[in-house]
């Protein structure tokens, strides 16, 4: 008995990593964005959202994880396989143009968040581009994600935060759970706003893919469902504790609208100095992290979509499309940051209408190929559990078109 | 004159009867490997209520503007397990390129166009897999089909002769009805056999080790990941499993084992032969990460009285440990260790030279168990091929290689 609890456990740690990254990356700056407004402009309202969010995550990412551990193969080398190439190429060519904007946005996190510190993005956008290239071209799977989970842990600066404002503990606990709806336009908005980035195409991808490149076979499922339904739980935590922080801080003071993450974070410095540093480093760390894990992961996805060399443990040499589209990104990505007068938020928002055009089509297939019993074998969704993972496929994408309208209202307003 | 065609210029091409009326269009073709590896036998109409196959030699000609029949008895499709079908079963579909030693994915297919007794007659040529073909079946159907030949012709080709691919499929009973031999896999080093298989899929890949020869299954495994081994061997029968077990050097099968649950690596030790079953058992008891679990039970030895004569005569009865063993170690009566002498130096000596005067002076070894760093340790300050183990009594137990040290070096 003991011993298969060791048994067990030791597994546990070994398949360690993925579902924890995925869920973490999911509050990149886009995310800490939202949830900032969130706590700014409604408090302790919004809340209650976390929880189905969590569960639609959880939902979602069993899924991918499910699928990459029984079939050892990506998400797009599964499409490929049952719907073709061209479907898969143009997926792949929204991915690309989705993840490009989503790049955007984390080096605009990572420029924004020192610049509080007074350094020039000319410097720390170049620098923080050359180390996520580095990084991966550099590295090898294993110390890749030695890093990545060290950098998830740097995630507890938002807790630390949180804690440092003294926000109204029994306030937080209540609308954790007690569903409030406003019927005022910016509240709906931002509440589709919450769910609609919260469950991302590149997600479903990258998962799946650092499943499998893990190596976690279905033998070792079980625990590999345990570690991706705590890394949702993580995620929800701290997205809390930034909602928390802002609406102890700011919308306790003054509710308002916030500008962007750091004008969320000069909201702390009353509450003390640690509390505004340790959310811009949150902030920091967050954006160099997506910035990492996006192209990298689009890099991955396209080219085993597509049938290229693909792999960090490759040369550039035997994978140069994968090294070549990666560099890509990060280039680009970082490189428009530079420009002035370059209209990020509008590049953002139309990132958010990319998602949400592709996401519908991800989990439609995902749900298809799930119940394949001739691609998963035993480990086909049930009847109740499909009957749940429709409902959350449809609640996403129903809440998705509508922050796609939206977004696209916002753009051409 | 049109000497090729590609697999997505044929879906979709008008097929007319005698009289030149329209029948349909082609939705998909068929190879029957076990008559014919090349030849695509089967041309499958989607006209109207129902799927029509047409067979080979109905056909009078094949042009991009469409295919004329010559009969007009033409039969509904029905399954059947003994096609080859291009366009489910081989199109977006990884295979193995044999020549390329990868796995890739087909993207088109190149048949060569023949005449056979005065009528058009497809075989399979290449599988593409390269930014021409992409580009081919992505415009296909959107722009008409001499015009793609002509915007391709400067994107470079990537093709696999049809001789090389190694279609993958899962089901053992299809795999024999559709013909797929494993030869070239296995006349393939195994260590890129080892590394194919790392990139297959979980269920090809199992499909795959489940009809090669054990002998090559067991040398490519050796040099697989070890968690990969072991989800493979739990999914194999335990005969077969038991089976390449055998054939593995013993610390690495022990190494697998260790990585199963118990319940099942019993029941494959169970399966297997006593002798090599003892071997393994024995391995298991030592902990991982010490000498015990490095070591392997397969060495050379001989008396310390023994000659050069002698000690080749021994190794004569160990054929299977040959490509591994570097030196012969020499014992007492007590089974004790008491010298070691490198290979290479029986053949200084002449069969009567005694062993005792070729051995190495100074002799290392280690207590099984000795911790894995302490063990590289010594591997490295005294530049080791081989490292004896033994007991608390001084006795010979196992031997650590060279390349078991390497292994763990690079896992770190």
């Amino acid at each position: 008995m003991f011993k298969r609890l060791k048994y067990h456990i030791a597994v546990f740690f070994s398949v360690i990593g993925p579902g924890f990254i995925t869920a973490v990356v999911d509050n990149d700056a886009g995310g800490i964005f939202t949830y900032s407004q969130a706590g700014a402009k409604y408090g302790y309202l919004p809340l209650w959202t976390l929880l189905p969010i969590m569960a639609l995550l959880i939902v979602t990412q069993e899924m991918c994880s499910r699928m990459g551990a029984v079939t050892g193969k990506g998400l797009s080398d599964l499409i490929r396989e049952e719907f073709g190439l061209r479907t898969t190429f143009f997926v792949m060519m929204a991915l690309v143009a989705a993840n490009l904007t989503n790049v955007m946005a984390n080096f605009a996190g990572i420029a924004s968040s020192l610049e509080l510190f007074g350094i020039s993005r000319y410097i720390t956008v170049p620098i923080g581009a050359l180390i996520v290239w580095m990084l991966v071209v550099k590295g090898t799977y294993a110390s890749v994600e030695r890093i990545f989970l060290f950098a998830t842990a740097i995630y507890i600066c938002y807790i630390v935060s949180g804690v440092m404002v003294k926000p109204d503990w029994k306030e937080a606990a209540l609308y954790s759970v007690k569903p409030v709806l406003l019927f005022e336009p910016a509240y709906i908005t931002l509440l589709i706003g919450m769910v609609g980035t919260s469950v991302a195409p590149w997600m479903q991808f990258y998962l799946q893919a650092a499943i499998v490149e893990k190596g976690v076979s279905a033998k070792e499922y079980a625990e590999s469902r345990i570690e991706v339904i705590v890394g949702c739980v993580v995620m929800t935590v701290i997205a809390f504790f930034i909602i928390v922080a802002c609406a102890g801080a700011i919308w306790s003071v003054a509710p308002r609208d916030i500008k962007d993450s750091t004008d969320a974070a000069l909201g702390l410095k009353p509450f003390g100095e640690y509390a505004y540093l340790l959310f811009c480093a949150g902030l920091l760390n967050a954006s160099l992290f997506a910035a990492c894990i996006l192209p990298l992961s689009t890099a991955y996805t396209v080219c085993e979509g597509l049938g290229f060399e693909s792999g960090v443990n490759k040369q550039w040499n035997e994978a140069p499309v994968f090294y070549g589209l990666f560099t890509l990104l990060i280039v680009i990505g970082g490189g428009v940051i530079l420009i002035p007068g370059f209209p990020l938020v509008r590049m953002i928002l139309l990132s958010q209408v990319l998602n949400g055009v592709l996401l519908p089509f991800v989990l439609i297939y995902m749900t298809i190929i799930v119940n394949k019993k001739a691609i998963m074998r035993d480990w086909t969704n049930s009847r109740a559990y499909n009957a749940v993972a429709w409902t959350a496929v449809a609640v996403m994408i129903g809440l998705t078109v509508a922050l796609v309208g939206i977004s696209l209202r916002d753009i051409s307003g | 004159m049109l000497d090729h065609l590609f697999f997505t210029e044929l879906v979709g091409l008008k097929v007319y009867d005698l009289k030149g009326r329209k029948l349909g269009r082609v939705r998909d073709a068929a190879i029957v490997p076990l008559v014919n590896a090349f030849r695509v036998d089967r041309y499958l109409l989607g006209g109207g209520w129902a799927w029509l196959s047409v067979r080979h030699d109905q056909i009078q000609t094949i042009s991009l503007e469409g295919i004329w029949l010559r009969d007009e008895q033409l039969t509904p499709y029905h399954r059947d397990d003994y096609m080859l079908r291009l366009e489910r079963d081989l199109l977006d579909q990884q295979i193995i390129d044999v020549e390329g030693r990868k796995v890739v994915r087909v993207t088109d297919v190149t048949f060569q166009r023949v005449q056979v007794n005065g009528h058009d007659e497809l075989r399979v040529q290449e599988v593409d897999i390269g930014l021409r073909s992409m580009f081919r079946r992505l415009v296909q159907g959107v722009l008409p089909r001499p015009l793609i030949r002509r915007m391709m012709m400067p994107i470079p080709v990537n093709s696999i002769r049809w001789e090389f691919c190694n279609i993958l499929e899962s089901d053992p009973q299809r795999r024999l009805r559709l013909n797929i031999s494993t030869r070239a896999l296995e006349a393939m080093h195994p260590a890129d056999l080892a590394d194919i298989v790392e990139e297959l899929g979980a269920s090809d890949r199992e499909a795959l080790f489940g009809s090669l020869d054990s002998e090559v299954a067991a040398e490519a495994l050796s040099e697989i990941d070890p968690d990969i081994q072991a989800s493979i061997l739990e999914s194999l029968s335990e005969e077969k499993a038991a089976e390449i077990i055998e054939e593995m050097d013993p610390d690495e099968a022990a190494d697998v084992l260790a990585e199963m649950e118990e319940a099942r690596s019993d029941a494959i030790l169970e399966e297997m032969d006593d002798e090599p079953a003892h071997d393994v058992e024995e391995l298991l008891e030592h902990s991982e990460d010490s000498a015990g679990g490095l070591m392997t039970t397969e060495y050379v030895t001989v008396p310390h009285t023994a000659t050069v004569g002698e000690a080749v005569a021994a190794m004569k009865g160990h054929d299977y440990a040959l490509e591994s063993t570097n030196t012969v170690f020499l014992i007492d009566a007590d089974e004790r260790l008491w010298g070691a002498v490198p290979i290479a130096r029986l053949f200084l000596g002449d069969p009567v030279v005694p062993l005792a005067s070729l051995q190495d002076e100074r002799l290392v070894s280690v207590p099984v168990k000795e911790q894995q760093e302490r063990v590289i340790a010594i591997f490295d300050k005294y530049n080791l091929v081989a490292l004896p183990v033994v007991d608390s009594s001084k006795r010979l137990i196992g031997v650590i290689t060279a390349d078991d040290i390497i292994a763990i070096l690079r896992q770190n």
